[in-house]
């Protein structure tokens, strides 16, 4: 007969035995683990891509100085993408007598593909998302623009030949970063209007704009069908351009996530095993007769073998539709944070995840396998007759290679795998130290406690081995628990406290030097301390030590796009109290000889500059060089005006130069912001309350969906538990009925059971509680700079959940054993 | 080499077997210099007292565990020397078992049970062979169920049915009604001789029931591990 008819012919009975119902979780649970992190990596990932676009207002942006030809518009509709034109132009419009330069926006309708734009019904009144864009004869105007004109939401100003009335105050558009360097404040307009004004003609400077979006493919095909055919003068923009840092983050978080899928994983494996063996010691009665009939031993491996593979599709099956479950409950909790609707996660995930977990199942279940293809036959007539146990060597090796497998995936480097799976078998060791010392001073104890106690302490502590393993596993899932649920609202909260209460929560930028003197008076008449305003120089970097920053090579490729970006330059003679000096000296107070820089730590080290290095920059027309004598760390969470290159006083003075400044301005004093940009047009204000606002939502979004990941982790801890439960069961059973059959009520059997997964609770709470406490501090320390003050409510909860939840998964799993009759159990032993 | 010519006829010969095995204690002999052979249809018991060797010597008959020392043959084969799966191959081929406890496969029903050996052995069309001898035992209209489903004579019957299915050589019995109540067991028994009557299947029975082993041709009873007497019933 062939095995696989076999297999078949009784999967289906065995599908009810405890053991395969741990199997089958186990690897849904890892399936469904990895499904969901995957999914929510590629959403993350796809989201910071987005937002990145969000700068573009476009997946792609086509800047020519000549107009947009029609063909470009007919590649994007053949490639099925949606897209928009921008015409951008300095032009001075007019209000009555008075009149101010603008930068018109004209824009067409479908724009901004990616983002949206915000406007407010006056000015700095309360900003709201809107769709579309300017009707014709209508604009939205900068509020700096409206102050310069003296007029608001409602009047008519003139643009050109035409007039048009101002139907809104723009507060907000995504691309409002790209041509940073026309100060002038924007006119957005509907572009239809353009012809009318006559503003455009022969000669005139305009930048003309396509911006398309669609589909990540279609893009990339018109990307490259329209690259080769674009003149000289035409310039493109992408994601890759725009979103180098944020996909660094991106890819960190990926990194991170895809390890904490890792530890749900090797929860599973665990659990996997320990179901394994006992699937296979379930099945050697069986085996053994099978072979006293006749069978051979590949015949028995390939039934198991075929079994377990069924068994692993199965999981697949299940961990993938919860996978999904949790994806659509994600992108829910994601609605807002990611915009737009994304296109739904693929089937990778869920085929990477299969693959995975059935690398798992032989990984950790083939030495199982093969001790049972080496039951003896003579266990038909002495079931004391068991196989040699399956060699360490075995065990190690096949679980160690599924383990490397798999991270191979997520670290695709041969050292970093070897630290990262030296690391954790120090972690797993350490932990299941930790547990069995744990577990040794229970068993102790157990001589001072009532009888309940002390036949829970003693199971406890009779299976050690079993006790750590679980003790560690729901630890481990615990602790990951508490980690995100408390340390990240005790960061959170941290930081906002290291903020400050006067935190600033503006910014100011575009000061002129001569203004400094009246935006001083303003604040001060209004109540309101006088900002420090903070030089700044536009500049470009051109060399390093007389090597051009475009053919040098850098160490990071952040460090490539740092020196090579316009760079603001500030000068100071003494050092922000928001900056530390890490290396060298800083100036003498009143220093005025060769012009001396320091540089920020990070960008430093990815440009790999060092002390001494000179830095040649050219401004406005002429080049300064200077001497690299400190390397500064900044505290960017201070939220003051702080620069990447600060100079030596005198360095820069003789150049155009504007100030920026920040300060505390509560709701009420808002508005000492109106008079400050009715007196000072020019002058931009940048509300930093609104952004961090929509910060803290997104860290709270983003972290609430990595809870729900971790809840995996917890899962597979508490399948480890009911696969070791499972593992003991017959003992259980025969025990208790013995016990009841001697005499001892049902209850105090129950309380003595209750007390043995109360006691393993405790000190799976206590290890979560110790380890998040500890990693907590860590991270406080060394990502945050924060202090972390111990917190007594993740004791609680971490001791308490532990307790809690490992009594109601092992009664659960336990209970069959305690509530058989114990004539039927004493009669089948 | 005289008695060789009896052995090439015997269906099942033991030759100076002994077994020993190690325990805390040292080694313990369990079975000690055993011989002898059993023709084709003839119907042994094997008697002794508890931990006289009973089963180690059904163990080792059958092929499912080695002597430490001594040759065994069945059906032509020499068990002592082939590895597992040749023994496996052997016991698919000529050899049925009944076991005290039934030993039946719990996930799979009455007729897939019987149908186990056969499949095994590569008969054609197992389904009809079992389903004949089910009804042979008296319990076609118990194919459907599981052993759970089964009283312990009806289970003992099933394995009956699948220990006759593929007409072998010699059928294995351990205390065949040790966990039966006696008219079950009678009943039982009745079963397995008419059906050992009717094949020309060599039964060999273990028990250490007096009368069970009386209704055997021949009996062999052992001692601490040593033959002590092998006595055919007057006939």
């Amino acid at each position: 007969m062939k095995a696989f008819v076999y297999a078949i012919r009784s999967f289906g009975r065995e599908l009810r035995s405890g053991e395969v119902v741990v199997l089958l979780a186990a690897v849904a649970l890892a399936v469904a683990a990895l499904t969901a992190v995957g999914f929510l990596t590629d959403k993350i990932g796809r989201a910071v891509a987005r937002q990145a676009n969000e700068v573009l207002a476009a997946d792609l942006r086509l800047l020519s100085p000549e107009q947009i030809p029609q063909e470009w518009r007919d590649a994007a509709e053949r490639f099925g993408l949606q897209w928009a034109e921008t015409q951008s132009f300095p032009s001075v419009v007019f209000a009555g007598d008075a009149n101010a330069l603008a930068t018109v926006n004209a824009v067409s309708s479908g724009y901004p593909l990616r983002g949206t734009l915000r406007i407010a019904d006056r000015l700095f009144g309360e900003q709201r998302v809107v769709d579309g864009i300017p009707a014709r004869g209508k604009v939205w105007a900068d509020g700096a623009l409206m102050a310069r004109l003296g007029v608001d939401v409602g009047d008519t100003i003139t643009l050109g030949e035409s007039a048009v009335t101002i139907e809104a105050v723009l507060t907000y558009r995504p691309d409002q970063s790209i041509g940073f360097a026309s100060l002038a404040p924007t006119l957005l307009v509907n572009i239809e209007d353009v012809p009318a004004s006559g503003l455009i003609n022969e000669g005139s400077r305009v930048r003309y704009a396509l911006l398309v979006a669609g589909e990540e493919s279609a893009v990339d095909e018109f990307y490259a069908d329209v690259e080769e055919r674009l003149p000289e003068e035409v310039r493109m923009r992408n994601r890759e351009d725009s979103s180098e840092r944020a996909s660094n983050a991106a890819d960190r978080a990926q990194r991170f996530l895809s390890l904490t899928a890792v530890i749900s994983l090797l929860l599973s494996a665990v659990a996997i095993a320990m179901s394994a063996r006992r699937f296979a010691h379930r099945r050697m009665d069986t085996v053994a007769l099978m072979k006293s009939l006749g069978a051979s031993q590949r015949f028995v491996i390939s039934a198991a073998s075929v079994q377990l593979v069924m068994l692993g599709i199965a999981g697949v099956i299940v961990g993938s539709v919860v996978g999904f479950a949790v994806e659509e409950m994600l992108t829910r909790m994601l609605a807002g944070m990611i915009q737009g609707d994304l296109p739904d996660a693929g089937w990778g995930p869920v085929g990477l995840a299969s693959g995975a977990a059935l690398i798992l199942l032989v990984g950790f279940a083939l030495p199982s396998l093969i001790q049972l293809r080496n039951t003896p036959p003579l266990r038909v007539l002495r079931h004391d007759a068991m196989p040699p146990p399956p060699s360490r060597l075995l065990v190690a090796g096949t679980s160690l290679a599924a383990v490397a497998v798999l991270l191979y995936q997520a670290i695709p480097d041969g050292r970093m795998l070897a630290i990262v799976l030296g690391g954790m078998l120090v972690t797993a060791a350490a932990l299941y130290l930790a547990g069995r010392l744990l577990v040794a001073l229970m068993g102790r104890s157990r001589g001072a406690v009532g009888i309940a106690w002390r036949y829970g302490l003693a199971n406890v502590a009779r299976r050690g081995r079993d006790s750590a393993v679980q003790v560690v596993a729901f630890g481990l899932g615990l602790t990951v628990l508490l980690l995100l649920s408390f340390v990240r609202t005790d960061l959170l909260d941290g930081w906002k406290r290291s903020l400050g209460e006067d935190a600033p929560n503006h910014f100011l930028i575009n000061i002129q030097p001569q203004e400094r003197g009246s935006i001083a008076e303003i604040f001060q008449s209004a109540g309101i301390a006088a900002p420090q305003f903070v030089p700044l120089v536009r500049a470009r970097m051109t060399e390093i030590n007389d090597e051009s920053v475009k053919t040098r090579e850098y160490p990071m490729d952040e460090g490539e796009w740092m020196a090579n970006r316009e760079a603001n330059l500030t000068w100071a003679d003494e050092l922000s109290t928001s900056n530390e000096i890490l290396d060298g000296d800083w100036w003498e107070p009143g220093y005025d000889g060769e012009p001396l820089v320091s540089v920020e730590e990070e960008a430093a080290m990815e440009m790999g500059l060092v002390l001494g290095d000179r830095l040649r920059f050219l401004v406005a027309g002429q080049e300064v060089e200077a001497t690299v004598t400190t390397f500064r760390k900044v505290n960017w969470d201070s939220f003051q005006p702080n620069f990447f290159l600060v100079l030596s006083p005198g360095a820069l003075e003789e150049f155009p130069t504007t100030y920026v400044s920040s300060l505390q301005i509560d709701d009420e004093q808002q508005d000492v912001l109106l008079s400050l940009v009715r007196a000072h047009p020019s002058v931009s204000v940048i509300d930093l309350g609104a952004i961090l606002e929509q910060v803290q939502s997104i860290i709270s979004k983003a972290s609430l969906a990595v809870q729900a990941v971790f809840v995996f982790t917890l899962a597979a801890g508490i399948a480890v538990l009911f696969a070791a439960v499972q593992s003991t069961i017959d003992e259980r059973r025969f025990e208790s009925a013995m016990l009841r059959a001697l005499g001892v009520r049902r209850r105090t059997v129950l309380s003595g059971v209750l007390t043995e997964f109360a006691a393993l609770g405790f000190a799976a709470g206590l290890l979560a509680s110790v380890g998040a406490s500890i990693l907590a501090a860590v991270i406080a320390d060394q990502l945050f700079d924060l202090d972390y003050s111990f917190n007594p409510m993740l004791w609680i909860a971490g001791l308490g959940g532990g307790i809690l939840l490992v009594c109601a998964s092992g009664y659960i799993a336990a209970r069959g054993a305690i509530n058989a009759p114990p004539a039927d159990v004493l009669r089948a032993a | 080499m005289s008695n060789r010519s009896g052995k090439n006829n015997a269906v099942l010969a033991a030759e100076n077997v002994s077994k020993q095995v190690s325990s805390p204690e040292g080694s313990l002999t369990i079975l000690s210099d055993v011989s002898f052979s059993i023709g084709a249809g003839e119907s042994v018991a094997v008697v002794g007292a508890s931990g006289a060797g009973k089963s180690t010597l059904l163990a080792l008959l059958a092929g499912l565990d080695l002597p430490t020392e001594g040759r065994i043959w069945l059906n032509g084969a020499s068990l002592t020397e082939l590895d597992e799966d040749g023994r496996a191959a052997v016991r698919a081929a000529s050899v049925g078992f009944v076991f005290q406890s039934f030993h039946l496969v719990p996930s799979l029903n009455a007729l897939e049970n019987v149908m186990l050996p056969l499949e095994l052995a590569g008969v054609d069309d197992p389904r009809k062979t079992a389903v004949n001898i089910l009804r042979e035992v008296g319990l076609a209209e118990r194919a459907r169920h599981y052993p759970s489903q089964l009283s312990g004579g009806e289970k003992q019957r099933v394995a009956i049915a699948r220990a006759f299915a593929t007409e072998p050589a010699v059928l294995f019995a351990d205390e065949p009604t040790g966990n039966l109540d006696s008219r079950t067991g009678d009943l039982v028994m009745q079963l397995m001789f008419d059906l050992n009557r009717n094949s020309s299947t060599t039964l060999i029975l273990v028990t250490h029931d007096r009368s069970l082993a009386a209704r055997c041709e021949r009996e062999i009873a052992l001692d601490s591990g040593r033959l002590v007497a092998d006595s055919r019933a007057a006939a």
